[in-house]
């Protein structure tokens, strides 16, 4: 089903950051909202995610939807292995081997029993897309997924960020062009 | 507290370690202070008490008292460690029942023992008055932090929980567990020490048959130092002993479930 946003309102107080906002996302495509810092993107994704309420206005389609995201931080327990991070969001008994195998695909290679907090911050990144893309979802949400990554592994992960979620409804939300064109996505400007 | 949940405070360890050189000064000092006084039953010195420990050991009422304190003190801990565990679960989402419990800890934090052991002799016989004092000693302390670790959960965690659809269970195991570890331990081991020194007190005032508070007691009455002051390194050893095996296992046990 399509994700519609119908006469969107928010404010924080004075400050008004959706003022009868209309989008329509598209089942099945990545859906990019661009747009300059401050112009309510985040905003935008915490209200799909149900984690902020609007003013008034609605959502429509996310109705009973398993929702997946990496948020703009990586929220990811510090203090567990990026195995038991990734498993913690696995509903299916998942074998130590598949999860190696998914972190080998983003090039996380020999860390997977280290506590995520002695990884680095692109490592913690690579981690917490790999576990949006391992939960089981109907709709996949992205803010600023692949912030702090190095060329060569931007490459990789966009790549296999794409081939993971074809055919599948996901809102990316980012600053830089080249994540829209890397996934393939429609533009949504704010 | 961005604690690891086995690694805890390795640093804190290392510069709380005690150093043999300082445990032989202090020795050496005693002997000294005690030489210089001259009068074993105003300050015994470390050999007589050494000397006394030995005659202690060989003996089954030795063992069979550290035995009776040990089970009520142990019993009176454990009961505290269920039920700050479960209060402290249950009051962090259910605010009428952290309301209800505050001034029952707020009294149990603030009452001496003695008020509470005289008490309880009306209630309780004499034997198991060390149950309950350990109990009302260790369960503020365990409660109170156990609650501040869990309300201090990191709220984008749980935000990552919602959208994930995390049930219960794994929230509990992944998440709190996690982050309430670090309060957990430090509760742990400042109680264990309060333990057994409110329960032995306890034990002082109400002198149940065979304890060690009975063998406290007595040296007392008939001034008898060396006794004294061998039932309180026995104290000591046996409190400092159980610390170390507790934390170990429970330092074990996270490590597996860390692993899983």
């Amino acid at each position: 089903m399509d994700i519609r946003v119908e006469r969107l309102c928010k404010s924080y107080g004075d400050q008004q950051v959706f003022r009868d906002y209309g989008a329509l996302f598209p089942e099945g495509k990545v859906s990019c909202i661009t747009g300059s810092s401050g112009k309510g993107k985040t905003t935008l994704l915490r209200l799909l995610m149900g984690l902020e309420q609007p003013d008034s206005g609605m959502i429509h389609g996310l109705e009973g939807a398993r929702l997946s995201a990496v948020f703009q931080e990586d929220r990811l327990c510090e203090n567990l292995s990026p195995l038991s991070n990734l498993r913690m969001v696995c509903r299916k008994r998942v074998s130590k081997q598949e999860l190696v195998r998914a972190l080998e695909r983003v090039g996380l290679t020999g860390c997977e029993e280290k506590p995520v907090r002695e990884l680095s911050g692109g490592m913690k990144r690579r981690v917490s897309i790999l576990r949006a893309l391992l939960a089981e979802f109907d709709v996949l949400l992205l803010d600023e997924p692949f912030k702090g990554l190095d060329a060569e592994t931007y490459l990789k992960v966009t790549a296999y960020v794409r081939e993971e979620i074809r055919g599948r409804t996901a809102i990316l939300v980012s600053h830089d062009p080249r994540d829209m064109e890397r996934l393939g996505g429609v533009e949504f400007r704010l | 507290m961005k604690d690891s949940i086995t690694s805890g405070k390795a640093g804190n360890r290392k510069r709380e370690s005690i150093r043999l050189w300082a445990v032989a000064l202090w020795l050496v000092l005693w002997q000294l202070l005690s030489l210089k006084i001259g009068q074993e039953i105003l300050l015994v010195s470390p050999a007589s008490v050494a000397f006394r420990l030995a005659e202690l050991v060989g003996k089954g009422d030795f063992w069979r008292s550290i035995l009776f304190s040990f089970e009520r003190i142990l019993l009176g801990f454990t009961l505290a460690l269920s039920m700050g565990i479960l209060f402290a679960a249950l009051s962090s989402f259910c605010r009428p029942v952290r309301e209800f419990l505050q001034p029952a800890v707020l009294v149990m934090k603030s009452t001496p023992v003695a008020s509470f052991t005289i008490l309880c002799l009306i209630w309780i016989p004499s034997r198991n008055l060390s149950v309950f004092i350990s109990f009302v000693m260790v369960f503020p302390v365990i409660y109170t932090n156990l609650l501040e670790g869990i309300l201090s959960t990191d709220p984008q965690l749980l935000e990552m929980a919602e959208i994930f659809r995390l049930p219960l269970a794994r929230r509990i195991r992944y998440i709190y567990l996690s982050q309430v570890m670090p309060y957990f331990r430090s509760a742990c081991t400042i109680s264990i020490g309060m333990c057994w020194k409110s329960g032995i007190a306890a034990e002082v005032i109400g002198m149940p048959k065979g304890s060690i508070g009975e063998k406290l007691y007595q040296a007392k009455i008939y001034l008898n130092t060396p006794d004294l002051f061998a039932w309180t390194m026995v104290i000591i050893v046996v409190s400092r002993l159980f610390e170390r095996v507790f934390l170990f296992g429970m330092q074990k046990l996270l490590e597996k479930l860390e692993r899983m």
